[in-house]
């Protein structure tokens, strides 16, 4: 029986797990830039989620639209976030940071919490509802999700190769105060890596919300996800990133057919045992 | 003014507020007492996080996971084995000392950064585990019920009054506690491991192995707190969300924060404050009707967190009445370093 079910699982996997891979590409974007993980990631893909609710059933926007208008929102909170609560605090310690971003966070999650508790979904992107694969079948919306996160890898490896913002990008995860002598705006590359985080977030957020469902405290699960995909591919690393949230839904999804049930536990075992034994990650050489 | 009787004069201080409280509210004011009993069980956890955070440097933010699982331990002890309460008092500080043992040691090696998440993921692991019941041991959402109040020499700990003592009387010790720990070798350690971890394991000190006692240690204190919680509670009754959910986490978090880390006073006014803080909301809540008032505490916490880190108003409040002068300190007669 279980053979056969190896593709299924295959698929499904790798659908959860490119949502993660976007959510970790965001950690590494705002961490190779700024030196800062943002605990507040997780709730860019919940805002997400939660604008284009707003956006298609309360103001019936048509579907384009309505992602616009969401990522526009979603990015706007990201560089709200820098320009408030991050700028003003750049030169204090780690554990400082943390906690503002966590307060961020938290401060989110409580005004979503104030509009509605309730989940929301609305209705797959167009499409067929369902697609076989040999003998697997997917939902119409793993193809969007999975074809999503390919666009927006793709993009991110153009933008940082390709562009001089990309570049300097590069050079301040390089190194930021030798980018800083070579005339590179620091400030400016780290407002852009929050928005550029957020912009992700928000489109993972949008396109993972017809397959599960959101609610104003689905962010710190899969903010906490995405930090295990993040450490399993090694901090700071983009292929990383990549690897590791395909990697860590691989593993849950097989994990959860094992042993039902424990789906958060098996992400947060992987994480635990790739701090113990290879804390660098499993692409990194020490 | 000598520094010991300084000290001395605090601690006067403190024990009389302790005897005062349950002698001004009485009568229908005895609920204050049972909520500033609950206050005191934080304060503890709290002074905790207080030396990993404000000392240690460190940060946990799954800190409701070593409370819980100290609860859950002598909860589970005395309704599922039928052990004395106070037998369940060295197996919850043991076992969750020991579950922040087993984190510790792969994360503290590392950034701060990965001390935060896998505490983060430890909290929620606890929650959903305990919630989900594996064993059937847990009670899963309906929780532990019917847990026995603390019987120490024959005197039952069941009214309002006598908790609040016995659990002010145990803060009280674990403050003494602490403020010595911070005046002793692996105080000064850590404080310097604070400033700067080179400089410090220049001198000598065994970074990592300060770090990982004062995360045992601190998770020990969660365990205690949680103990006295699970005999203690009103109506002797233990749940996932009151106990394991992040927002305890959090709010234990900010009670160290609002206090300002590393000020043990500070931390201890940070419990008592947040502890009342839900109560004083629902009294401006009952003025403006529909408004969620827990909606309201969680924004409150996330934006003291974030302000109060971002402008730290102690620092300027000590600038503005200029209390960071330069001081002379006598170098102490024997240094122990």
């Amino acid at each position: 029986m279980f053979p056969d079910q190896i593709l299924q699982f295959l698929l499904s996997g790798l659908t959860i797990g490119s949502i993660y891979a976007l959510i970790a590409l965001g950690f590494t974007i705002i961490y190779n830039t700024t030196g800062i993980i943002n605990f507040a990631q997780g709730e860019f893909v919940m805002l997400g989620g939660m604008f284009m609710v707003g956006c298609t059933r309360l103001l019936h926007l048509p579907l384009p639209v309505g992602m616009l208008v969401t990522i526009m929102a979603v990015m706007l909170v990201g560089a709200l976030i820098e320009r408030l609560a991050i700028k003003p605090a750049r030169n204090k310690s780690i554990v400082t940071l943390i906690i503002i971003t966590i307060g961020v966070s938290i401060a989110l999650k409580a005004a979503v919490a104030f509009f509605s508790k309730d989940s929301f979904t609305y209705p797959p992107f167009p499409g067929p509802e369902h697609v076989s694969i040999g003998n697997a079948s997917l939902p119409g919306q793993s193809l969007w999700i999975m074809g999503t996160a390919g666009c927006i890898m793709a993009a991110l490896w153009l933008f940082f190769h390709f562009t001089i913002r990309g570049k300097a990008m590069r050079a301040c995860a390089i190194n930021r105060e030798a980018a800083n002598i070579v005339g590179i705006d620091v400030e400016k590359m780290s407002l852009l890596s929050f928005g550029l985080s957020a912009l992700i977030g928000a489109i993972a957020g949008i396109v993972v919300t017809p397959t599960t469902q959101m609610a104003w405290y689905r962010g710190t699960e899969l903010g906490m996800k995405g930090f295990c995909a993040v450490i399993l591919g090694g901090l700071g690393s983009s292929p990383g990133a990549v690897i590791g949230g395909l990697l860590l839904g691989l593993l849950e999804t097989f994990g959860n057919y094992l042993f039902s049930g424990y789906r958060d536990a098996i992400a947060f075992s992987i994480f635990l045992l790739v701090i113990f034994i290879r804390p660098q990650g499993i692409l990194r050489r020490k | 003014m000598t520094h010991k009787r300084r000290e001395l004069i605090q601690y006067a201080i403190f024990a009389a507020f302790i005897i005062a409280v349950p002698l001004v509210f009485r009568g229908r004011q005895s609920y204050y007492v049972s909520m500033l009993a609950l206050s005191g069980i934080y304060a503890i956890v709290a002074l905790g996080l207080n030396l990993l955070m404000g000392f240690a440097g460190q940060i946990s933010l799954g800190h409701a996971a070593f409370f819980s699982i100290g609860a859950y331990t002598t909860a589970i002890l005395s309704t599922r084995l039928g052990w004395q309460p106070i037998a369940g008092l060295l197996p919850a500080v043991a076992v969750s000392g020991f579950a922040a043992f087993v984190i510790g040691l792969p994360t503290l090696k590392l950034k701060e950064h990965y001390l935060a998440m896998a505490t983060l993921g430890v909290g929620l692991i606890a929650y959903s585990l305990i919630k989900a019941d594996p064993g059937g041991i847990t009670g899963g959402v309906t929780g532990i019920v019917n847990i026995p109040p603390l019987v120490i020499g024959g005197f039952t700990f069941d009214s309002d009054r006598s908790q609040f003592y016995l659990i002010w009387a145990v803060a009280f010790l674990i403050f003494a506690l602490s403020f010595n720990i911070i005046d002793s070798r692996i105080g000064r350690a850590l404080m310097a491991i604070h400033k700067s971890e080179v400089s410090a394991s220049v001198l000598g000190v065994n970074v990592f192995s300060c770090k990982l006692q004062i995360f045992v240690l601190s998770g020990m204190y969660a365990g205690l707190g949680g103990f006295l919680y699970a005999h203690c509670s009103p109506m002797y009754y233990l749940n996932p969300d009151d106990v394991c959910h992040f927002s305890l986490s959090i709010k234990l978090l900010t009670m160290v924060v609002i206090g300002g880390m590393g000020s043990m006073w500070g931390t201890l006014l940070g419990a008592v404050g947040l502890s009342i803080l839900p109560e004083v909301l629902r009294m401006l809540g009952s003025l403006f009707p529909g408004v969620n008032t827990t909606d309201i505490e969680m924004a409150i916490y996330g934006l003291v967190l974030a302000v109060i880190m971002i402008a730290s108003p102690r620092q300027r409040l000590k600038k503005w009445l200029r209390l960071d002068k330069p001081r002379r300190v006598e170098p102490p007669k024997d240094v122990e370093v």
